[in-house]
């Protein structure tokens, strides 16, 4: 390891020295290669070092090239004068020779005159760092880039000593930041002077990277072990008590590990014992039938034992002893204290900060779902909320939509412009579904609303199975544009793909749309009037047949857009809808009916709410679902109408 | 002087004569007892089918009757088939591994005998432990009474908690969906200590009856299904002709004018939905024992839907006709979707019912929804020739119920 690090360090100022060497001879690196012929003839892990420094006190400019395809196992020997050249196959078992020096060709030879060198992994690791060092002095920046790259994915303690050399000379901005970021924090895993390592630690309180935690983690691992006495030479983080800290069965185990107690028996052991002493039906002269309880069989194992035929079982005397005359604890395998100390304190600064930019991703999250959920509610706000239709066909128009949406993309190649048209063909789809779905189903079911909901359920079936048929049950993917690809990266906690940016920007528009169609415009007021009143309404001028119809196309057209929409992110297939409704229905309910903030409000907070619980116990969405569920159940306990409860005569009943 | 119980209810004793009759009819030419023509597969559809028109004629009482459009009976069917499974299950399980620990040289011990059962049962979800809800699984009677508790007070927690702050209508429709959901989806994990997804199976074989070939277990369960659903129809038929009916079936009509008279709207709403409960969770562990295998699949929200197209098909607010709905509909059902029906060629397309039955299924749904309100139960009006005199005060009947109070005064 050392000598790597001397290498490392000699690369650093040949690097610099390299402009002013001068070539004595005509083949300088022929040369070297030859005093040291033997070395890269039979390389092996302990050799290579030397081999290497004195290539590199050669400082010759064509090394790196060399090195890199020393390592590729493209050079070869000669074997009649041991000359070392690179090789090019011609196909037919002969090779063209390359001369290390001048580029020039020579041959073609066959193979049996020549032998490849080819130096084992061990080697070809050597040389690797060897050459990082090279990529990080580089004149192009992407070379040195790469170089750090290839730290930061494997590092070792050799690129500790080269990046601090070329930190110095670095003059793009953002390299040299990146280099220093890296001193430190391979010093921190590989310096061996404490008080630099504490240093590098402290620099990195509150940092949020996940490369910072992935250096300090492994300083803070603990092994659990048992002594006789608490030793004074290691690095304790906790000592623990058996029974309160320590369950007892792992404490005496950690015992038994230690070496300072004999190991208990286990039943399975027991039970083998057991039967390895069986003569004539019985055991220890106990009859082999009754020994079906653990009793029995342990005062059968007892009599073995007196008798000296078995190991003599551990008794809970025995036990109690021996956890109270040794000492548990837990031992960081870092030995330093200060470093330790260091990076706990670091690391409970840093999680603090990232619990707190969990927080607010989770904040992104919840809003993010909540504008699906309004997406997929708010058609529905419309025509169960303000008409009074409970449409369980409501999630087949989302997935109508969705599959307008494919459709479209099949015959329009490009994703922007496809998904731009298909917009507004999916709510005329929809709407025109809708439209004919209550002239010729709905309208004779008002106020009647639970057949309403029967034979809007046989739509639903008789839609989903039709959409089977002729899509087929594989999923169909709906390609979003390029633009939307990626996310918002805020910091390495925070992220929000664009996809849900858009979604959340669409449902907000969505929003101001209804609000103000419903509040601004004729037909919104028509629209309110019929509500509250159809026969009022009618004696006024307004047609009650119409408003309902185009209402009725309004809700379900919205659900065709929704359907594009959801359809971006999630897969397209025949249940699409069918997943959304039940959401779809607590949203309106929690809201309360016949208002969009109220479906706003329902929307938001089941969001956050289903991603809470998510938080709370993130291996099982299921279960987050269940509890969603069971909470709004007992939500409506308390508002039964919602959350925006319409208040006198509007309120209907 | 009272008119006797069949007096008043003469549909009661031609539906019992008819089940009888096609249970005899069944017995004699089934492949274990009789005639060897139906094969046991096929006893087994009657037999469910027979579970099936039970819960039909719950769901007719709780909706039919009583104006409640439950979408969660299934729910209730399949905790009765859990219940009922898991004794059969756990005791299954127990006497392959008895008889598997049987050669060992020591006779193994009760917690071995366990850990042998948790390590079949549950291998499949990667656990060997038995869960808490398993405690009583090796008592029969204790899962018998758990077959009729743990869906009686599910319903009646669930039916207290949304009848009490006055729920009604869509909106119980749609809570009553959601808590489907959410049990689906609770069985639905694999912690949730029923094995997930996998659900119970090999619930066909009767624990201790290994001699009993399938023919004959499938002619008893047939005698089962058959003795439950006749007592289920005369306690539907008790139920609902003494006052008690009149009163559920006035809050069907009006809730508010019957709360007004001084009735407890909420008890008799909360008394129907569990004891309708308590009869689907009946139907369930008899169901499932000749199905075989039970999962939470088939307790989603959907199924409990199609119960209502049954009951609504048949007939609501007579109870033969939920019978009649769900015989039909789920053997026409069997029928279409099992590749019997015959394909229609049209030339340029041919119509395979195995995928257009459903899209017929919605839309003739649909169509009795529109157009017979009465369902298949109507047909018997016309043949007896009693449409029902329109008088003020009379019985509004099942479609008119639904109507919103001023409508139905017009």
């Amino acid at each position: 390891m050392f000598r790597t690090l001397l290498i490392a360090l000699r690369l650093a100022t040949l690097w610099l020295a390299l402009g002013f060497a001068a070539l004595a001879q005509d083949a300088p690196l022929q040369s070297v290669l030859q005093d040291n012929r033997a070395g890269f003839e039979k390389p092996s892990r302990k050799t290579v070092d030397g081999v290497i420094a004195a290539l590199l006190d050669a400082q010759l400019p064509n090394a790196p090239a060399f090195l890199t395809r020393w390592r590729e196992k493209e050079v070869w020997q000669r074997k009649e004068d041991k000359l070392f050249f690179y090789a090019r196959d011609n196909g037919d078992k002969t090779y063209t020779l390359i001369d290390v020096d001048t580029g020039a060709e020579d041959g073609p030879y066959d193979k049996k005159a020549l032998k490849q060198l080819k130096p084992n992994s061990g080697v070809r690791g050597v040389i690797a760092t060897a050459l990082v060092v090279f990529q990080l002095t580089d004149p192009d920046p992407a070379v040195r880039e790469a170089g750090l790259t290839a730290i930061e994915r494997g590092p070792e303690a050799s690129h500790l000593a080269a990046l601090r050399g070329s930190t110095e000379g670095e003059d793009v901005p953002a390299l040299k930041a990146r280099k220093q970021r890296l001193e430190r924090l391979l010093t921190i895993t590989y310096d061996k002077d404490s008080a630099a390592r504490v240093a590098a630690i402290e620099s990195f309180a509150g940092d949020l990277g996940v490369d910072a935690r992935a250096a300090l983690n492994p300083l803070l691992t603990t092994t659990r072990r048992a002594s006789a006495e608490r030793p004074a030479d290691i690095n304790v983080a906790a000592v623990l008590a058996p029974g309160i800290d320590l369950p007892r069965a792992e404490a005496y185990a950690l015992l038994v590990e230690a070496g300072l107690a004999p190991p208990q028996i286990t039943a399975a052991e027991r039970k083998a014992a057991l039967i390895a002493n069986i003569e004539n039906g019985a055991i220890a002269g106990t009859p082999i039938h009754t020994l079906n309880t653990d009793a029995a069989r342990d005062a059968t194992y007892a009599k073995l034992a007196a008798a000296g035929l078995v190991a003599e079982p551990v008794d809970t005397a025995f036990i109690d002893a021996a956890l109270a005359d040794n000492v548990f604890f837990d031992a960081y395998d870092e030995p330093d204290t200060a470093v330790t100390t260091a990076a706990a304190a670091t690391l409970e600064a840093i999680e603090m900060r990232v619990g707190l930019n969990q927080m607010a991703d989770l904040a992104l999250d919840g809003l993010s779902l909540a504008s699906i959920y309004f997406l997929a509610a708010i058609g529905l706000a419309i025509t169960f909320g303000v008409m009074g239709v409970i449409n369980m066909a409501h999630g087949e128009f989302i997935m109508m939509g969705a599959y307008t949406g494919y459709v479209i993309q099949q015959v329009i190649p490009d994703y922007t412009v496809s998904i731009i048209v298909a917009i507004p063909v999916a709510f005329a789809v929809t709407f025109a579904a809708g439209v004919a779905m209550e002239r010729l189903v709905i309208r004779w079911l008002y106020n009647r609303p639970l057949e309403t909901l029967l034979a809007t359920f046989g739509i639903s079936i008789a839609l989903q199975q039709l959409a089977k048929n002729i899509f087929g049950t594989q999923a169909r993917p709906l390609t979003s544009p390029g633009w939307l690809d990626g996310a918002l990266v805020i910091n390495d906690v925070v992220s929000i793909s664009y996809i849900r940016i858009a979604i959340f920007v669409l449902s907000l528009i969505f929003l101001v749309v209804l609000l103000f169609i419903l509040n601004r415009t004729r037909l919104g007021l028509e629209v309110r009037a019929v509500t509250q009143n159809p026969r009022m309404a009618a004696s006024m001028g307004i047609n009650p047949d119409r408003i309902n119809m185009l209402t009725f196309g309004l809700g379900s057209g919205i659900a065709g857009i929704a359907g594009v929409a959801i359809g971006l992110y999630a897969k397209v297939t025949s249940e699409l809808g069918a997943d959304y409704i039940v959401q779809s229905f607590m949203t309106v309910v929690v809201g309360g009916v016949g208002n969009i903030w109220g479906t706003l409000f329902g929307a938001t907070m089941i969001g956050f709410l289903q991603k809470g619980i998510e938080w709370l116990n993130p291996s099982n969405t299921l279960a987050a679902q269940t509890y969603m569920i069971i909470f709004i159940i007992i939500f409506i306990q308390f508002r039964p109408k919602g959350i925006i409860a319409l208040k006198g005569r509007a309120a209907g009943d | 002087m009272e008119r006797s119980f069949f007096a008043r209810n003469p549909s009661a004793l031609i539906f019992i004569a008819c089940l009888a009759g096609f249970t005899l009819l069944i017995t004699v030419l089934a492949e274990g007892f009789g005639a060897d023509v139906i094969s046991t597969s096929m006893v087994k559809t009657l037999g469910k089918t027979l579970c099936l028109c039970l819960i039909a004629i719950a769901m007719d009482l709780v909706w039919g009757y009583c104006g409640i459009l439950s979408l969660g009976h299934f729910a209730f069917f399949g905790l009765g088939g859990y219940m009922l499974g898991m004794w059969l299950m756990f005791e299954r399980t127990k006497e392959i591994v008895v008889s598997s620990m049987a050669n060992a040289p020591l006779p193994p011990t009760a917690q071995e005998i366990r850990d042998g059962i948790g390590t079949q049962i549950f291998g499949v979800v990667g656990g060997s432990e038995i869960p808490g809800i398993w405690l009583f699984a090796d008592s029969l009677f204790a899962q018998l009474a758990l077959v009729v508790l743990v869906p009686g007070l599910l319903a009646l927690v669930f039916g207290w908690l949304a009848f009490r702050s006055r729920v009604t209508g869509v909106y119980l429709s749609i809570l009553t969906q959601a808590m489907t959901l959410a049990l689906a989806l609770y069985l639905f994990q694999n912690d949730s200590g029923l094995r997930g997804n996998n659900g119970l199976s090999g619930l066909q074989n009767l624990p201790g009856a290994d001699a009993i070939p399938q023919s004959t277990m499938s002619i008893w369960f047939l005698w089962a299904s058959a003795a439950a659903l006749a007592l289920g129809y005369l306690l539907a038929a008790w139920i609902v002709g003494g006052k008690f009916g009149s009163v559920i079936r006035g809050i069907r009509d009006d809730e508010a004018r019957v709360r007004f008279l001084g009735y407890n709207v909420e008890g008799y709403k909360l008394f129907i939905f569990t004891v309708t409960a308590v009869i689907a969770a009946i139907a369930g562990a008899l169901y499932y024992p000749q199905a075989g295998i039970i999962n939470p699949a088939e307790i989603a929200p959907i199924a409990s839907i199609y119960l209502a197209v049954w009951v609504a098909i048949g007939g609501r607010g007579r109870i033969y006709g939920a019978v009649i709905g769900a015989a039909f509909v789920s053997l026409v059902s069997t029928w279409f979707t099992g590749g019997q029906a015959p394909d229609i060629p049209l030339g340029f397309y041919t119509i395979k019912w195995v995928d257009w039955w459903l899209i017929l299924l919605g839309l003739s749904f649909v169509a009795v929804t529109l157009f017979a309100p009465k369902g298949i139960g109507g047909l018997f009006d016309l043949i007896e020739g009693r449409i029902a005199p329109n008088r003020h005060g009379a019985d509004l009947g099942p479609d008119m119920s639904a109507l919103r109070e001023k409508e139905a005064s017009e």
